[in-house]
């Protein structure tokens, strides 16, 4: 297909889109803000905005424990978002989704709860090489701590996890198989639903860090299989410092608590405390309530947009984008697999990605330039850090147009 | 405010990040020590060789980063060369004070010679480390350090 085709071949109203979207309205530096770092954090809809702000303005209380009207108001409304999530994400029970900070927080928590549990000293936690620091992190905090070892399955030239050595290095001994179902700084769709399979077979559990795919792939837990998936709400249209542990109910019901306080017991003496009941046992303390409801407000969002709707769209703009990478002298992309989504990681000869971002952003145009917290992927393509555009559901073929003259740009300063 | 990017991409910057002077190892050094900014990964590693008198005889770098931080070593080590321990404390302290001072004020470029080519840098916030990356790790050499950062400073 010619450049005009994938251009013209996208019928989404995506000014409408944008229109939801306050913060896409400014100017920086003169130009119209183009927000190409979605794969950080996405913008937030009107509905979210305002759904934060009329919880404080008129449901705020503590939930879970109050008998007046606010309380009440406040509590239906957090577990309304909790069957938001669960619905979304097609788990089995609401029992499984527990509302953590992260994907971050999700994942330790599974490292310190189930793996000192069921991790041994001896035992294998198979990772990729394409995780995040935050995929990574958390299991060799757990393998110190227990004596287990971190192996990690490679990647090929294009950035794809080379299944044959996954599949060569699951064993008898490996307990949980952690892996990313979408690269953030490579794009790679992994084959997860394959991956699970396999380490199922092998005895694994399997934790599916979902924090950027979540906002970019149908993910259907049911479908999946996985044992634990792990999701950020910032990166989906929601607020930040809320996300979600989605985990097997069966699991979770093994589990030791992660964090003691407030809200996870059922009843409390010095002698003897018996804790709450599935998902309350995980979530200590006053949750970010606000931060809950919001989130449930940008599910809806994404929900009455619809996920294939805005991958469809991604992929037009990923095609696009690719498509002028491909053209432009000495642009090398760094991640080039058969199946991906939403992200164009790349290095320019003879210009430094910092100093990419920092043209950019003097035209208005936000990316990120770094090691995106994957160290491990910048030392296997060679590169100190690379210059990363990512997209979301409001972004424009306009938008892609801007960057490659923005890097032109960048190409004559440094001539 | 509008800045324009020429302040910070001036003629010589892009001419030193091109042709970074200096820009070898030196197996006879009598200090040296690595940098590390660990918020983008440039990392370079700065060879001093130092006399009885505490002058700088020789000095070089070498390492991988961006145009600011690479152009910001490269004029150091032309400053440098024939200079005493203590002048080059005091060029730093000049240095950063130019690159981190109040926009309202016009930048104090004295006695900082080539070096005021980086005084647009203090226009763009997150670019000041890469610039003072090259001096952390002068002072950690000086300082017998085998490495600094720009972090924890």
């Amino acid at each position: 297909m010619s450049i005009q085709a994938v251009k013209n071949s996208n019928p989404w109203d995506v000014q409408a889109i944008r229109a939801e979207f306050p913060i896409l309205r400014q100017q920086v530096y003169g130009h119209p803000l183009v927000y190409l770092d979605n794969a950080a954090t996405t913008q937030k809809p009107r509905c979210v905005i305002d759904a934060l702000h009329h919880y404080y303005e008129q449901e705020n209380a503590n939930i879970h424990r109050g008998v007046h009207y606010l309380s009440e108001k406040a509590t239906a409304k957090y577990e309304a978002a909790r069957e938001k999530v669960r619905a979304f994400i097609n788990a089995r029970s609401e029992r499984e989704i527990i509302f953590v900070r992260g994907a971050t927080e999700a994942i330790n928590l599974v490292a310190a709860s189930w793996g000192r549990a069921n991790v041994r000293a001896g035992d294998e936690i198979l990772i990729t090489e394409l995780e995040h620091h935050s995929n990574i992190v958390p299991w060799q905090l757990l393998c110190e701590q227990v004596g287990s070892r971190l192996v990690v399955a490679p990647i090929n030239e294009r950035g794809e996890v080379i299944l044959e050595e996954f599949e060569r290095l699951l064993s008898p001994r490996t307990r949980l198989v952690a892996v990313s179902q979408l690269s953030n700084v490579l794009g790679t769709i992994n084959p997860v639903r394959k991956m699970i399979d396999l380490a199922h077979q092998a005895g694994a559990r399997v934790l599916l860090d979902g924090a950027q795919a979540a906002a970019h792939l149908d993910v259907d837990m049911q479908a999946l299989d996985a044992d634990f998936y792990a999701m950020s709400a910032h990166k989906m249209y929601g607020p930040t410092g809320i996300g979600v542990l989605y985990g097997k109910e069966e699991i979770l019901e093994s589990m030791p608590p992660y964090q003691g306080g407030g809200d996870m017991i059922s009843m409390v003496t010095f002698e003897k405390t018996r804790y709450n009941v599935l998902p309350y046992r995980f979530e200590a303390g006053t949750p970010n309530i606000a931060g809950v409801i919001g989130f449930g407000y940008a599910i809806d969002w994404m929900a009455s947009v619809g996920v294939t709707f805005i991958a469809d769209h991604e992929h037009a703009l990923l095609d696009y984008a690719t498509h002028q990478a491909n053209d432009f002298p000495g642009l090398r992309l760094i991640g080039t697999a058969a199946s991906k989504s939403s992200i164009l990681s790349f290095t320019l000869e003879g210009v430094h990605p910092h100093d990419l971002g920092t043209i950019l952003d003097r035209e208005g145009i936000a990316i990120r330039a770094g090691h995106h917290c994957a160290m491990p992927v910048m030392e296997h393509f060679g590169v100190p850090a690379t210059a990363r555009a990512s997209f979301a559901a409001y972004n424009t073929m306009e938008e892609v147009d801007a960057l490659f003259a923005a890097l032109e740009k960048a190409r004559e300063i440094f001539a | 405010m509008m800045f324009d990017l020429k302040d910070l991409y001036q003629q010589v910057i892009v001419d030193h990040n091109k042709s970074p002077r200096n820009f070898h190892a030196m197996p006879d050094a009598t200090n040296q020590a690595d940098g590390f900014n660990p918020l983008c990964g440039d990392t370079l590693t700065l060879y001093l060789k130092l006399d009885d008198k505490n002058v700088i005889r020789d000095i070089s770098f070498e390492g991988s980063g961006c145009a600011i931080s690479t152009a910001s070593a490269s004029l150091m080590t032309e400053q440098l060369k024939g200079k005493t321990v203590a002048e080059a404390e005091s060029l730093f302290s000049r240095f950063h004070d130019m690159v981190t001072s109040d926009l309202a004020e016009p930048a104090n470029t004295e006695g900082l010679g080539k070096l005021a080519a980086l005084g647009g840098v203090r226009e763009f916030p997150s670019r000041v480390k890469c610039a003072t990356l090259c001096w952390h790790t002068l002072n950690a050499a000086l300082a017998g350090d085998e490495s600094a950062t720009t972090e924890y400073q």
